[in-house]
């Protein structure tokens, strides 16, 4: 495959690998935040070709994994009534709400339907003008633009019975939430390409002015991993901290406009709950009251105040959060293979695949 | 005057699958008579019992029964009925015995075109040509439109064990290569790309075919082969757990050697899967003593359906049921079963 094969190639990992182990003199402690980062850095097992004194942390990039159950439950219970047609991309139907999944709803006779792409839900809105058609949005600014491209091709179609339900996150506020944990223990960080190719670099070079700390916009394939880890250990090493960006060839300096004035225009910036990590001030992005008729929490009336979103209940003993964090590794959950599989997920991110428990359940 | 004597009525009034075709009475007949008669032929089902009686021969039988309800119905490269017809065979051959006769039992959604049935109906008789079995007993049922989607196929299969075949999935022993006779992935991902949301186009074609030439050509050459799977749902991946656990046996595959066409893996790239776990339905995955494992693959390319046929690893540990993978980069990972069914992953 052509643009996948090179970064994937023998030679180059390799090169790349020595070319880090002679570049780490010190101990670092390097952060890739995205879950399709971690995906392959377990796929590839990357990290038995870096040298012992670099460490990877798994940040709490997966959407999927950080969207609480609160909005799960409110999804199961959209689904439930008889004149909706409740739609999602597949791996959000395993992740359990408070008392039940998606898929566990589904077999019980709720009509819902797994997705590939937003767009679809808007076709079968048009299909079925008697039923609402609910598309569960769940991302962060990498898919945030497809959500409402969706939303803005239903609004020309005149579409009253397509809606929204939003669980969409921002990056920036995580990195600073996790550079103001006490004990942080993360010298750099890997940015998520696929996000920058959106939101442009400009939040991420504030953060390192003001945090002191180096991050690196770095691809999905082997070889844009290591190479982003390369340049990481190279700024830590002689001290510099600064925005470098590794996937020039997706990511622009302003990332793509269309997509951020399309953000700008549909969605406000709200406090989030992350599962498994807590609430999150200005972490994520809810539709613009204009869009109300297109938001299923308006729609539905989930939330009287949208500000102040949700309060998760403790899920339980799963360490998760300390995982996405980064104070924990996957082999310190005492529940991981164990009681907590992909077959009977305990925490979020052992549901899908980029989930950081879940992919190194796969690729142990 | 002129005048004449054909009915101003044809007798069929209807070009759709009707709920009457299931009631065993005249329109069942006229299904059976015009549509599965003409193409299944052969005077074992023409017997007009409940049932079919039929010869056996000395030795040992072999039984195998499998459903489909493919979606869609028609694929590049098939349809459910060679699915359904395959599929069976190739069940009975993986058994290392010889398939000899099928049962075929439809249930159809009222509305289904007349015209689709009959078009199943003779692929299957195709399939069974090709395959050398005879289909000698058959039910229908009609269910209204609803009910089940278009037509799910059941066929069951008797196929005979020649002397001295003993395959077993808890034969695979330390020291067996593991042969795949072709292309991984392809049915799966044509399945995917001929439903209609997913909006992408793909050239391959379904992998659907009878084996079992291909496999009593290997038997007869080589008789120590210890195991016979063919790799379907849940693909190559979920296959080789259930023999490691069968077997208590360590597999270990070679990424580097594994026959994914590319637009599988592109495929599967787009959708977040992974070819290990997309199902085939003309792939045979053979285990037997490494040393014979050259001599088996030149066997299996003389065939159309193994001209691709590869070693793809060995078992190397006992005391253990896993499979692993060496990747291209020589580090090893696990490959599991799968959770579920494979879901895609979101960005």
């Amino acid at each position: 495959m052509q643009y996948i094969d090179e970064y994937r190639d023998s030679g180059r990992i390799k090169a790349l690998a020595e070319a880090i182990e002679r570049e780490a003199l010190h101990p670092w402690q390097i952060m890739e935040i995205c879950g399709g980062q971690t995906h392959t850095i377990a796929k590839y097992r990357l990290e038995e070709m870096l040298p012992p004194s670099v460490r990877l942390l798994h940040g709490p990039g997966c959407p999927v994994c950080v969207t609480p159950s609160s909005i799960i439950d409110f999804a199961l219970e959209i689904a439930r009534q008889s004149n909706v047609i409740f739609t999602s991309f597949g791996d959000m139907l395993r992740v359990p709400g408070s008392k039940a999944d998606l898929l566990q709803t589904k077999a019980r006779g709720a009509d819902i339907r797994i997705l590939y792409s937003p767009l679809d839900a808007v076709n079968l809105a048009a299909g079925n003008p008697d039923r609402e058609v609910v598309f569960f949005a769940v991302g962060f600014e990498t898919t945030a633009p497809v959500h409402l491209t969706a939303l803005k091709e239903a609004e020309r179609r005149g579409l009253k019975n397509f809606s929204l339900l939003c669980s969409l996150f921002a990056v920036p506020p995580a990195i600073e939430m996790l550079m103001n944990q006490e004990d942080n223990a993360i010298d750099g960080f890997l940015a998520a390409g696929h996000v920058c190719a959106v939101t442009g670099n400009s939040d991420y070079r504030v953060l390192t002015k003001k945090y002191h700390c180096p991050i690196v916009v770095t691809g999905f394939e082997p070889a844009d991993l290591l190479y982003g880890i390369y340049l990481c250990i190279k700024q830590l090493e002689s001290g510099r901290s600064e925005l470098e960006n590794a996937y020039k060839r997706a990511v622009p300096e302003n990332g793509n406009p269309a997509a951020r004035r399309l953000m700008d225009e549909c969605l406000e910036a709200a406090g989030r709950e992350w599962r498994g990590i807590g609430a999150i001030p200005e972490s994520g992005f809810i539709l613009r009251k204009k869009y109300a008729g297109f938001d299923a929490s308006e729609k539905f009336g989930f939330l009287k105040n949208k500000k102040n979103l949700i309060i998760e209940n403790a899920d339980n003993q799963c360490i998760a959060g300390k995982i996405m964090k980064g104070a924990a590794a996957v082999s310190d959950c005492p529940f991981f293979g164990g009681l907590c599989s992909p077959e009977h997920p305990v925490g979020a991110p052992m549901v899908s695949d980029e989930g950081v428990c879940a992919a190194f359940f796969k690729y142990r | 005057m002129d005048f004449s004597a054909n009915c101003p009525l044809p007798f069929s009034a209807s070009d759709r699958v009707l709920l009457g075709h299931g009631s065993g009475g005249r329109l069942s007949h006229q299904l059976i008579s015009e549509i599965f008669y003409p193409a299944f032929a052969n005077p074992l089902l023409e017997q007009d019992h409940d049932g079919c009686v039929f010869p056996v021969e000395k030795g040992r039988l072999a039984c195998s029964t499998d459903s489909f309800v493919v979606n869609p119905v028609f694929f590049p490269g098939g349809n459910i009925g060679d699915l359904a017809v395959n599929g069976t065979v190739n069940d009975l051959a993986c058994c290392g015995a010889l398939p000899k006769y099928l049962t075929a039992g439809f249930i159809l959604e009222e509305g289904l075109p007349l015209a689709d049935l009959q078009k199943i109906t003779l692929s299957m008789q195709e399939a069974a040509l090709k395959a050398g079995v005879s289909i000698i007993a058959g039910d229908t049922k009609v269910v209204e439109r609803g009910q089940c989607d278009r037509i799910f196929i059941n066929t069951s299969g008797i196929g005979f064990v020649p002397d001295g075949v003993e395959i077993a999935p808890a034969k695979a022993a330390p020291g067996d290569a593991v042969i795949c006779s072709g292309q991984i992935g392809t049915h799966g991902i044509t399945i995917l790309s001929a439903r209609e949301s997913l909006g992408f186009e793909t050239a391959l074609k379904s992998d659907t075919a009878p084996l079992n030439h291909l496999i009593s050509r290997l038997l007869a050459e080589i008789p120590d082969i210890h195991v016979l799977r063919d790799p379907t749902r849940g693909g190559v991946a979920t296959t080789l757990n259930e023999i490691a656990r069968s077997a208590n046996v360590g597999i270990t595959l070679d990424e580097a050697l594994l026959p994914i066409p590319e637009a599988v893996k592109a495929a599967s790239e787009i959708l977040g899967l992974e070819p290990l776990y997309i199902a085939n339905e003309g792939l045979v995955l053979v285990i037997l003593p490494e040393n014979k494992a050259v001599k088996a693959v030149e066997i299996m390319r003389r065939f159309d359906e193994g001209r691709d046929a590869a070693v793809i690893g060995r078992i190397d540990s006992a005391g253990k049921a896993q499979v692993r993978l060496k990747t291209i980069y020589g580090g090893h990972r696990i490959i599991s079963m799968l959770a579920g069914a494979q879901l895609p992953r979101i960005c």
